[in-house]
């Protein structure tokens, strides 16, 4: 019983839930249960197991009357930069140890809302800068997969959002949150065999998510398939009022309309994405998608985007600039860590000494800097304008095909401890989800194959902004060829 | 450019964060590294390209002007580190 109600779709927990095969008791409490055997992974900083039960409760009278909403029961994990009302929300910082919300993030409202229940906050990279989870305060986390050739080391979930990827990946929870600034939903997707899909920037109201890039972040969606993260992300969207850069337009039903068929749909390859060094599994990975949705009906067209190789160090002056800005808030005065000093002055500067983790400080330095004054129009204003370019790379694609297929990481997942001492080589690693990010496009990362050490790899679908359908409908063709069936072992001796 | 040990103190006065001697002789290579790496963006010829500051080309709307707080000043004031009736408390400033 337990391991089936792990790794369930959302659809076949509704049904069950619906035909009484199992109560909402029984299935959060199994999560739980899983939450609690998978601890050594360090994926949660906050668990809320009497909260959740309590909802479980609730869920199960609601079924008794027949009253079941479009998530009802649910077992979610929620990315611990989503503020929570009542629910300590750390941003895996040091500087937010102790900050308990006394409001709740649009997102997470939402998703409550429809029945979703929240077993845990899950651990990220410090203020989600990073590629592998291993900046945060609270710890490293593990990835629940391990390597056939050394299954010895400890594999990183990737990152920011490495917390969530492995809750959903370890069958702790069915569904969970992510934000994507510049690949942090995406790539842990990639690395940990799940679905992973940020939307169009704008889609999703960031009210309430804790601030690192502005321009760039959204939240994502993790499940364990395309139809899944489909229903989530329609429960996400929409305008808030609180955020002005949220959307009017209206949220297509995604699920319904992904399973259309690909025929005719142009699907681009970009020439660029062949960077040196690429491992030949990601390349092979990477063709044989190309021919899946060539089978199922789709043309394969050659695209180019020729200042993809420009998009990363772009990424790494516009980000750190925002984050170097929205972190200015942390100041020891309103909420968060206060270190005393002799002055006002003092005070600032030790509390976010003590505050702020080392890629944190990095970031915030490095945005302080082209931000500074001689710097700004050499650095900042040049990178907007960079980004200007990459965003009418994708416009010009677009004329050509109606989706973009890419890998979505350069590697699988690497060891815990790999790549850390140089900050460039880590930055690299979100090669093929940034350009995207930049130019505000949907993106979907679907699960696509094993590679020699018997790690999962993830497919990128790049979609037009604001068409999510046709991406998740290439994503859903995609699935349905792959037909991925692996799981890590953690999941399967459940 | 270079990035001496000096620059990142001035940097990291600028961002409010104290560093020590030790912290200096860590931050000034690895943003040395970051910054001339990133330096390949000045191959790029933008000339005649506008920035791009916000992808969504949503026009900001206008909200009515009424006062919208909520009275909520406990919920602003629970996470201070120190309060006192109503304020936040800070070093004293002024002598």
């Amino acid at each position: 019983m337990t391991s089936k109600l792990l790794s369930m779709s959302v659809t076949e927990t509704l049904a069950g839930l619906k035909k009484k095969e199992f109560s909402a008791t029984e299935l959060i409490k199994d999560h739980i249960a899983q939450m609690e055997a998978c601890r050594g992974l360090n994926a949660m900083i906050t668990e809320t197991p009497e909260q959740a039960l309590a909802q479980a409760a609730e869920s199960d009278a609601r079924i008794a009357k027949n009253e079941m909403r479009e998530l009802e029961a649910i077992p979610m994990a929620m990315k611990d930069l989503f503020c929570t009302k009542g629910v300590r929300t750390t941003a895996a910082s040091h500087i937010l140890e102790n900050f308990i919300p006394t409001y709740e993030s649009t997102v997470s409202q939402k998703l409550k809302d429809a029945g979703t229940i929240t077993i845990g906050k899950t651990n990220l990279d410090e203020f989600a800068m990073g590629g592998a989870n291993i900046t945060s305060y609270f710890g490293p986390v593990e990835n629940p997969w391990k390597s056939k050739t050394s299954p010895e080391k400890k594999l990183v979930p990737g990152g920011s959002s490495g917390g969530s990827a492995a809750a959903v990946a370890a069958g702790m929870s069915m569904l969970a949150t992510g934000t994507d600034t510049g690949g942090s939903t995406r790539q842990p997707a990639s690395f940990c065999g799940i679905v992973g899909v940020k939307p169009t920037y704008g889609r999703c109201s960031r009210w309430g998510i804790i601030a690192f890039a502005s321009s760039l972040d959204q939240a994502g969606a993790f499940a364990r398939n395309v139809e899944d993260s489909a229903l989530m992300l329609k429960v996400m969207a929409g305008h808030d009022a609180k955020d002005s850069t949220s959307a009017r337009h209206e949220v297509p039903d995604f699920a319904a309309l992904m399973k259309q068929d690909i025929k005719g749909l142009k699907i681009g390859i970009p020439k660029e994405y062949r960077v040196d060094g690429m491992p030949q599994d990601v390349l092979d990975i990477w063709n044989k998608g190309a021919e899946m949705l060539k089978s199922a009906g789709a043309e394969i067209v050659e695209i180019s985007l020729p200042h993809t190789k420009y998009a990363v160090p772009t990424y790494y002056i516009v980000a750190p600039a925002e984050a170097s800005s929205n972190l200015a808030r942390y100041d020891g005065v309103r909420y968060g860590l206060r270190e005393e000093g002799k002055d006002l002055q003092e005070m600032y500067e030790n509390t976010r000494a003590a505050g702020f983790g080392a890629e944190v400080k990095r970031r915030i330095m490095i945005g302080t800097y082209c931000l500074s004054a001689g710097y700004y129009d050499a650095y900042y204003t040049k990178a907007q304008r960079i980004r200007r370019l990459i965003s009418n790379d994708f416009a010009a694609a677009f004329e050509k095909c109606d989706a973009i297929l890419t890998p979505t990481a350069p590697s699988s997942a690497f060891a815990i401890g790999e790549n850390s001492d140089d900050p460039i080589k880590m930055y690299l690693g979100d090669v093929f989800t940034i350009p995207a990010s930049l130019a505000g496009l949907p993106g979907i990362s679907v699960p696509a194959g094993l590679d020699d050490q018997g790690l999962p790899l993830g497919l990128q679908i790049i979609g037009r902004a604001w068409d999510e359908v046709t991406m998740f409908r290439t994503a859903f063709a995609l699935e349905q060829a792959v037909a991925f069936s692996a799981q890590p072992e953690l999941i399967k001796v459940a | 450019m270079s990035i001496d040990k000096s620059t990142v103190s001035k940097i990291a006065n600028l961002a409010r964060i104290k560093v020590t001697e030790e912290d200096l002789d860590y931050y000034a290579p690895q943003l040395q590294n970051i910054l001339s790496w990133a330096e390949q963006l000045q191959e790029v010829d933008t000339t005649g390209v506008e920035p791009l500051a916000n992808v969504s080309e949503i026009t900001l709307s206008l909200r009515p002007d009424v006062v919208n707080d909520g009275n909520i000043q406990q919920d602003i004031l629970a996470n201070a580190p120190e309060t006192v009736e109503g304020f936040f408390v800070v070093t004293k400033i002024v002598e």
